[in-house]
């Protein structure tokens, strides 16, 4: 078991400053984790999203590795484009990570990810999870969990639909490798992108990404507030290999309670108690069917 | 050698011939034929590429452009609702002067479900900045195929390979097969030095302001114009090599044509088969065949055209509310021209154009000083 701890190596920087993040961005933390990782032979696919802005204008980009930027829905696609010619060259060694975000991940590119999963596309997807369309200004997604408010929920979500469970949609293709990540755990992060790049194949990692505008926390709280996140059991840690061997990867020691992550969180400040204690209840038995897939 | 194709196996044999490194394609009907003989070739080993099952055309294309990005030769095949699936990524790949190299099989589009021949499809993508090249018989694809990898990769815009649904796709003739050696010489392995290298912080694509954007739409519409140019140097290289080649346009029977008709793909040919019986009866009728759509061939257009006192032509396609394409195109490059433009569509869905209706146009712009109407419905019923 892996506590949130920091011990990740001093390695070559990837993201470079002047990158065009807000102030506590995950997802530019969780990139910066992951290039540590996957190293200067990579090449990087990134559909709209944040990140396409992030990564600095013409000419300028932050990474240290080449760019393909895609449109909107081609994650997938244009990572088995990028795998392809690399193969026929001969670069078979050379990393392709494709980087999305939860509405390019969850919903317009869901068809071209679970057709690169299907035919085991030897790439890593990422999906940085910040739980709304924020490059667009906080619409709601279907990685936005219930009750959060979104420009496009300004009632604060009233559709009482689970979120996505994108990771066993996703395991459920039966590729190598499925993993949890979350940007306040940096070392099982890194371990897990490790593991990934060690198999041939589809990977898919689900990656916890504060967006403190999103999310409307103080930036200077974006790590605390997802650390919380993974420690209510919210957002738990966990691996899958091949479809079928679940590892949780992480188990707090002490519960904390889901309410204590909601109130960090002005987003969910409409929220009456009847709901916090609904998403209570989810949560632990989310958690406990967690488990019980783990310990098979 | 010589062998009877159907012209989807010629346009097969054309990319297998053009050593395409990287092939992503879905089916689409008429279409399938291309990407099936491919996957064959593939798995016997007769081209060494990768080809990717992608589960829509718009991956398809998605996957072609980052292959292309990265320096792959690439390419993938579609039709009708496929291509206009892909519209948005067509946009990526010429702004992004990707030479990915496409067959496009002129299809009618839904509703109601229509497989046949239509050439709404493609002309409908005309603005997304692809080269298209429209042909006219099953060797004219396969030569076409391998002369667009060649253009696609010296202007470094993506070409499109049109033809006819049926009529060409699923028609045998026969066709000579050049010689690998011949088509190397002609072709050498793709060599782009703006691709993405491995080690190389550089991107593809980035976000650009109000103050780059223009000047790469400029420079993309200045190499555009040049690529006919490039076209016919490319197309008499091949007839050194082939002893055959097409040109930009094909006049035939213009040169002392009082009435010229323009068309474009397999109506060259039952076009070219009425010029010959009105000929018979004394009437100096010509035609000019269409084989560049975009860049627009203007000034071979109006050269093939100057000796015609009416002008006709003939459009398989339609912009509701505006008429044929084709001939709305004609129309503004002849804008100082007084002479009347006939403009018929016909055939719209694969009805079939007989000879005796296009002769019936051709009557129909002898009996009138001028069109009785912008757009002239033939073989329809009212
Ligand atoms: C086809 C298409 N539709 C819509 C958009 C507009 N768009 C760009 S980024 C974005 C939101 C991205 O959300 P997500 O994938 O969650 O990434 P984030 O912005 O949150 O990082 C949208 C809707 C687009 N670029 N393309
Ligand atoms: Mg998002």
């Amino acid at each position: 078991m892996i506590e949130p701890t920091y011990t990740i190596e001093e390695s070559e920087e990837l993201v470079h400053p002047g990158h065009l993040a807000c102030q506590g961005c995950g997802a530019t933390i969780a990139m910066r984790y992951v290039l540590k990782a996957l190293g200067k032979k990579t090449v990087v696919v990134i559909p709209a999203c944040c990140w396409s802005i992030i990564v600095g204008l013409f000419p300028s980009s932050c990474l240290d590795v080449p760019l393909i930027h895609t449109a909107f829905e081609t994650a997938a696609a244009a990572a088995t484009g990028a795998r392809a010619a690399l193969d026929v060259q001969g670069q078979e060694d050379v990393n392709v990570l494709a980087w999305a975000g939860d509405g390019g991940t969850f919903d317009i590119g869901f068809q071209a990810l679970s057709g690169a999963a299907e035919r085991n596309e030897n790439i890593i997807y990422c999906c940085y999870d910040n739980e709304a369309y924020m490059n667009t200004g906080i619409q709601r997604s279907s990685a936005t969990p219930v009750g959060a408010w979104t420009t496009t929920t300004p009632q604060g979500g009233l559709e009482d639909r689970p979120k996505k469970d994108i990771v066993r949609i996703m395991a459920a293709h039966n590729v190598p490798y499925t993993a949890t990540a979350n940007v306040a755990f940096p070392d099982d992060l890194y371990q897990k992108i490790k593991k990934a790049a060690s198999y041939k194949g589809m990977k898919f990692i689900h990656i916890l990404s504060p967006c403190p505008t999103g999310w409307r926390i103080p930036s200077s709280e974006s790590i605390e507030v997802a650390r919380l996140a993974t420690l209510s059991n919210v957002f738990p840690l966990y691996e899958v290999i091949n479809g079928s061997k679940w590892r949780v990867t992480y188990i707090p020691q002490k519960k904390v309670p889901v309410e204590k992550y909601l109130e960090a969180q002005a987003r969910f400040r409409l929220m009456g108690e009847e709901e916090k204690k609904r998403i209570q209840k989810n949560v632990d038995e989310y958690w406990k069917e967690l488990l019980k897939r783990a310990k098979r | 050698m010589k062998k009877v194709l159907m012209g989807n196996f010629a346009a097969s044999h054309g990319v297998r011939l053009s050593r395409a490194q990287v092939i992503s394609a879905y089916p689409i009907t008429p279409q399938t034929h291309v990407v099936e003989e491919l996957s064959a070739m593939v798995a016997r080993g007769d081209l060494n590429a990768k080809f990717i099952k992608v589960e829509s055309e718009h991956s398809a294309l998605a996957c072609c452009i980052a292959a292309s990005v990265m320096g792959a030769r690439a390419f993938t095949a579609t039709s009708s609702h496929g291509l206009l699936l892909m519209h948005e990524l067509l946009h990526w790949a010429a702004g992004g002067r990707l030479p990915i190299v496409m067959v496009a099989v002129n299809r009618a589009i839904a509703p109601g479900w229509n497989i046949w021949n239509e050439q709404t499809d493609t002309l409908s993508q005309r603005d997304t900045g692809w080269i298209q090249l429209y042909c006219a018989s099953n060797q004219e694809i396969l030569d076409t195929v391998i002369q667009a990898f060649k253009l696609a990769e010296s202007v470094k815009i993506p070409v499109m390979v049109i033809y006819d649904a049926f009529i060409l796709s699923h028609t045998y003739e026969p066709v000579d097969i050049p010689d690998q050696k011949v088509v190397d010489k002609f072709l050498p392995p793709i060599n782009n030095p703006e691709a993405l290298k491995v080690g190389e912080a550089r991107a593809f694509g980035s976000v650009t302001n109000p103050d780059f954007h223009m000047e790469f739409r400029l420079k993309l519409h200045d190499t555009y114009e040049r690529a006919m140019e490039k076209f016919s140097e490319i197309d008499a290289e091949y007839a050194k090599l082939t002893g055959r080649n097409y040109g930009i346009v094909e006049p035939y029977q213009c040169s002392d044509a009082e009435l010229i008709m323009v068309t474009a793909g397999s109506l060259a040919g039952p076009t070219r088969m009425v010029v010959d019986g009105l000929r018979a009866k004394g009437i100096k009728a010509g035609r000019v065949k269409l084989k560049m759509f975009r860049p627009f061939p203007v000034e071979a257009l109006k050269e093939a055209l100057k000796p015609a006192k009416k002008i006709l032509v003939l459009d398989r396609n339609l912009s509701p509310g505006t008429g044929g394409i084709f001939a709305q195109e004609l129309r503004v490059a002849l804008k100082e021209d007084k002479r009347p433009v006939w403009g018929f569509v016909a055939g719209l869905g694969g009805r079939d154009i007989t000879p005796e209706l296009i002769e019936s146009m051709f009557f129909d712009a002898l009996g009138a000083e001028v069109p009785v109407s912008n757009t002239i419905f033939k073989g329809v019923r009212l």
